[in-house]
């Protein structure tokens, strides 16, 4: 069983919207970069760049980050989580870092990838942007930009799905299926 | 995923599971190139480092990848230890695990005791070296350093060149290369080149100059001192003149050939100063890579359910 929570002119809205409310928190687009989480956050910060292009006409930079290593839960996971790269070819230190994930659920993904931008540098600011935030948070983190709120049961799943990965662009709740 | 909770050789592993490896080591590799070389991915675990047979290299290598995933590490000195005292090889182990070990990285001159261990203890084995039959923790760094340089290993020519017949780098890269999909050649006198070793898929050329010819990678072997005399070869004078690397030969590869070497090397003997210097040679490369595959290998068995 599964609904339609958004669909691709719902994405590319949201998307617009949170583009602007980038540029008017931060004032323009000076120091600020992208940084997308693996893998879904990756391709939305590249949508949010091009969306701040238009308005802005200037390129901001966008990497990508690998929070594996920083998980708190690879002890109690059925298998480690598959290793993807870490690129972000410029000097974080005195950025402003905007994190761009798809799905904000428990914000230990958040805490991970805050640990892992601060290994790299630091960072004058860091801002957290998501396309769905779907509530069930387990630590104290919060959204500056978010995309769609959309209260959820425990016993669900929100599936952000892109076209860079092969889909048609859409976000669908599903019911996790008992585990037989 | 890894399917078993040790690694005790690279027959054990299938394509799959090998590849697995390098993809996790290129993300250990960014890792270890920046300034904070270090990640939280196994903090709280325990590292025990039981060489039964001296090693510098290989020891330090596995305890800075450990370092790394924020283990903590125990280097358990063998000549010091009660094994001195006559205590027997399973209760070392039994006893490091008693003590928290996690992992166990084991070396030592008899073939087959990390296997035998790993049925015994719960920590994970990872096989260091074990007498003349695998050093798989060698042939996965190789394999990935060939994979960053030439982009793959399937279709490669690849010759391994010297001592064979006494060296477990030599059996597990022959596993780990024909399992990717390279062709194998081994090139050595027949003294130091096992009789029915074309059953593992390779060709075996007892002629330097005709086997280097239009070769993709060089892996030299070290020749190990203590054969000397043994009848093997008779004389590294003699041995040099014969199977020694020099510029001359390296011409008669392919002109982007890279060359390796597990080290430590004895210069002159098996390879030239200027070659293992020179820009054809990775050598060094394949140090640093080594800590990038031992993060993986340890990052990937502790994801293994036991």
């Amino acid at each position: 069983m599964s609904k339609e929570l958004m669909n691709k002119k719902d994405i590319d809205r949201a998307l617009t919207r949170m583009a602007h409310e980038i540029i008017e928190k931060n004032k323009g687009t000076g120091n600020l970069c992208l940084v997308g989480i693996q893998r879904g956050g990756v391709y939305l910060a590249k949508r949010l760049a091009s969306n701040i292009k238009q308005t802005e006409k200037k390129d901001i930079p966008v990497g990508s980050l690998d929070i594996a290593f920083y998980r708190d839960d690879l002890n109690i996971r059925k298998e480690q989580p598959v290793v993807r790269r870490t690129e972000i070819s410029f000097e974080v230190t005195n950025l402003k870092i905007i994190l761009v994930d798809d799905v904000l659920f428990t914000g230990r993904s958040i805490r991970a990838a805050m640990d892992a931008v601060m290994d790299l540098g630091r960072p004058s600011a860091i801002q957290l942007s998501v396309l769905i935030d779907r509530g069930h948070r387990e630590l104290p983190i919060k959204a500056d930009y978010v995309g769609k709120n959309i209260p959820t049961a425990l016993t669900e799943t929100v599936e952000v799905q892109l076209e860079e990965e092969g889909f048609e662009d859409r976000v669908i709740l599903k019911k996790i299926e008992d585990e037989k | 995923m890894l399917k078993n909770k040790d690694l005790l050789g690279i027959k054990e592993l299938s394509a799959e599971e090998i590849n697995l490896v390098l993809d996790t080591a290129g993300g250990f590799k960014d890792v270890i190139g920046r300034d904070i070389k270090k990640v939280p991915a196994l903090r709280g675990k325990t590292a025990v480092n039981l060489f039964f047979e001296p090693s510098t290299r290989t020891r330090t290598s596995f305890e800075l990848a450990a370092k790394r995933l924020s283990m903590d590490v125990i280097n358990f000195a063998i000549p010091m230890s009660s094994v001195v005292k006559g205590e027997s090889l399973i209760d070392t182990a039994l006893t490091v695990q008693a003590l928290g070990a996690d992992f166990i990285i084991i070396r030592h001159s008899s073939s087959g005791v990390p296997h035998l261990l790993s049925t015994k203890v719960k920590a994970s084995i990872i096989n260091a070296g074990d007498g003349t039959d695998e050093h798989p923790t060698q042939a996965l760094l190789d394999a990935f350093t060939i994979r960053e340089k030439k982009g793959k290993i399937d279709g490669l020519e690849i010759a391994i060149i010297g001592d064979i017949a006494h060296s477990r780098v030599a059996k597990s890269d022959i596993y780990c290369l024909k399992k990717l999909g390279a062709k194998v050649r081994l090139i050595g006198p027949p003294t130091l080149i096992p009789e029915k070793i074309q059953e593992l898929g390779v060709t075996v050329f007892h002629n330097m100059e005709e086997g280097l010819k239009d070769m993709d990678v060089l892996m030299m072997l070290r020749i190990q001192m203590e054969r000397q005399g043994k009848g093997f070869f008779p004389s590294t004078d003699e041995y040099a003149k014969n199977w020694c690397l020099t510029t001359g030969r390296l011409s008669l590869a392919k002109d982007d050939a890279i060359v390796m070497h597990p080290g430590p090397m004895n210069r002159g003997i098996e390879i030239v100063s200027e070659i293992a210097d020179g820009p054809r040679s990775v050598i060094l490369e394949q140090v640093t890579n080594g800590i990038a595959v031992r993060m993986a290998v340890m990052y990937l068995l502790a994801g293994v359910k036991r």
